[in-house]
């Protein structure tokens, strides 16, 4: 059996849709996720006590089954329970694929590393072979299969609850989310300040869109780690992002890679991220960002 | 309260990575070498850990000899001991490199009330070597944490998700994978420096084992080159800035 992990992040339909590669799937859902059109079967899971996400619970339901692929979106979640089905097993698993092929009995991948910044080309063999999808390596799309969903009751026990989510707490309301945000104005080590920001709010704001920054500054102390886009940050996905006093280190290109467009604002036209970018200004960003505030403004915005 | 961090050694990738010429890893000639934010982020957990509640702190790696200058860092931060699982440079899987620690962490004359790992290694992003010594020493764990409060022999666990946070709860003894943003670590101190300097490392010889996830190769991505467009040097280029921004469509006409 093909089984592909499935839970309410939409990631998951992209893993559904990778999966298919490998033969006919079947989906594992948790949660109330439509997976409508992409397999023939899925399980959903129902217990009474998994109200809440319970890493090794939801493991172990994959675990019964005794599939021979499982594939799992690449998020917290997909990673957290394939490494635990992994380790009871005691079967490699291959994290954020982004290309595979049958090879008799083998599986051929691609795998991420450092972020994206470098590729693995690895072969998979063992059974089972577990592997975790890298978001937004394909599209999530439909095959067109009239899907029948059955329930599913997996036999758990105290020791599959150990650890689970006790309980929540809603996003504050009104937060701007730098990885939905449309425009997003990143400060790397040429702001200079915690006060140097204040003009990236300003255009952020009269944009529409949020504040970013480079390791250096939430390391400095000048933004708060959530503002942080790169490898061990946000991902953005912008219309346009515009990084001011940014070098350009792989390790902040995969997180803004993303972004339909990009505009630089650096001082050095030799800094790597220039090359990344549609638009470049060269100069001092204390100069260049206030001047375009002051022109956005000049045009009523 | 004994608390361990288990940390990876890794070449410090500029803007541009280079590979050996047999593609199997990264040239490091030209390179330093660090660890990830995330375990730089475990270190200063732990040694907060052990600051509030009392107690010692180890540091381990299993890596090259010279892997000892990431050990010596995070002592230098102020982590009390060290070990050192000593390899001969080549790779290991990350079942192998779990088994290793787990049994490294299994010898040591007390146990440990709290392993910290990184989320992901830097380098390879596994995503896995925390669930697997947790599995192989029978305790809870939970990953991807950015925030530990401990309280009567309970840990609560933070998780950021979709912008809000689920909140675990684990007895201990329990590992737990962290990332970058749950402290903001501190400096290492010349006192610490100095303590480090004089601090021997307990050194180890782990077993390799063979994994069925072999590396073929290693490859870097093509890279989208784009056509840049210079809009100017200095302020005098807002205008063309603000055109951008109405092609875009971001501000009115
Ligand atoms: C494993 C690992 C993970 C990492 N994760 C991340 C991550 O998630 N995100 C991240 O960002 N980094 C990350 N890093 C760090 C990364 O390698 C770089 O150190 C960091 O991105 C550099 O930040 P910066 O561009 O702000 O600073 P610098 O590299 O110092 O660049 C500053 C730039 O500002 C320009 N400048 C200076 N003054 C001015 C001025 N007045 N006007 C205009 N331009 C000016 C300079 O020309 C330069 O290009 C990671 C590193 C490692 C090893
Ligand atoms: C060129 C190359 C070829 C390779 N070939 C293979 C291969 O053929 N087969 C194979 O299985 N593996 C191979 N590896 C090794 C493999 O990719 C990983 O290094 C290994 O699987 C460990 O996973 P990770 O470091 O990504 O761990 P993750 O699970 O991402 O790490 C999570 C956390 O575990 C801890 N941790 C990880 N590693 C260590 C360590 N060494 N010491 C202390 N703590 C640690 C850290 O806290 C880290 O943050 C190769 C590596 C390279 C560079």
């Amino acid at each position: 059996m093909i089984l592909c992990l499935v839970d309410n992040d939409p990631v998951s339909l992209e893993a559904l849709t990778f999966a298919r590669r490998f033969g006919e799937v079947e989906a594992l859902v948790f949660g109330d996720i439509d997976v409508g059109g992409y397999v023939a079967r899925a399980r959903r899971v129902v217990h009474a006590r998994l109200d809440e996400y319970a890493p090794t619970a939801w493991a172990q339901a994959v675990l019964e089954l005794e599939p021979e692929i499982v594939v799992a979106p690449g998020t917290d979640r997909g990673h957290e329970v394939l490494a635990h089905v992994a380790a009871r097993i005691g079967a490699p698993l291959a994290a954020n694929v982004i290309d595979a092929s049958v090879d008799s009995e083998a599986l051929q991948l691609t795998r991420q590393r450092w972020g994206g910044s470098l590729l693995e080309e690895a072969r998979l063999t063992g059974t089972p072979k577990l592997l975790t999808v890298a978001p937004h390596a394909i599209d999530a799309e439909p095959s067109g299969i009239t899907t029948t969903v059955e329930d599913f009751t997996p036999t758990l026990g105290d020791e599959h609850f150990r650890v689970r989510v006790m309980r929540r707490e809603e996003p504050a309301a009104g937060t701007a989310r730098l990885d939905s945000a449309r425009v997003v104005v990143g400060g790397g080590r040429g702001v200079g300040s915690k006060e140097g920001f204040a003009v990236l709010e300003e255009l952020a704001k009269l944009l529409g869109g949020a504040v970013g920054g480079s390791r250096v500054v939430t390391n400095l102390g000048w933004r708060p780690h959530s503002d942080q886009v790169g490898q061990t940050g946000a991902r953005i996905a912008p219309d346009l992002y515009i990084a001011c006093g940014v070098s350009g280190a792989i390790q902040h290109i995969v997180g803004c890679k993303g972004a339909k467009r990009i505009l630089v604002i650096n001082k050095d036209q030799n800094a790597p991220i220039v090359a990344r970018a549609d638009w470049a200004v060269i100069g001092d960003l204390h100069e260049i960002v206030p001047a375009i505030v002051a022109e956005l403004r000049k045009n009523g915005a | 309260m004994k608390v361990g961090v288990c940390v990876k050694r890794v070449p410090e990738t500029g803007a541009r990575i280079t590979l050996t010429s047999d593609d199997q890893a990264i040239d490091t000639s030209l390179l330093g070498f660090t660890i990830s934010p995330h375990e730089e982020c475990a270190v200063e957990e732990a040694l907060r850990i052990a600051e509030r509640h009392g107690g010692s702190t180890t540091v381990l790696t299993l890596g090259p000899a010279a892997a000892s200058e990431q050990l010596k860092n995070a002592m230098a931060m102020g982590i009390a001991s060290a070990v050192l699982l000593e390899t001969d440079g080549g790779d290991w899987s990350a079942e192998a490199t779990a088994a290793a620690l787990a049994e490294a962490m299994r010898a040591q004359p007390e146990p440990f009330d709290l392993l910290l790992f990184g989320n992901e290694a830097a380098d390879s992003g596994d995503y896995q070597v925390g669930v697997r010594v947790a599995h192989t020493l029978g305790l809870p764990c939970v990953t991807g944490i950015k925030g530990i409060e401990i309280d009567d022999g309970r840990l609560t666990a933070r998780r950021e998700a979709g912008g809000g946070w689920e909140i675990f709860e684990l007895p201990l003894p329990a590992v737990v994978t962290v990332k970058e943003g749950i402290n903001l670590p501190r400096y290492a101190s010349i006192q610490g420096r100095l303590r480090a300097k004089k601090t021997p490392i307990e050194r180890i010889q782990p077993q390799p084992r063979a994994s069925a996830l072999e590396t073929i190769r290693l490859v870097v991505p093509p890279e989208h080159e784009t056509h840049v467009e210079v809009l100017g040097a200095g302020a005098d280029a807002a205008q063309r800035v603000v055109a951008v921004f109405r092609e875009l469509g971001l501000v009115g006409l």
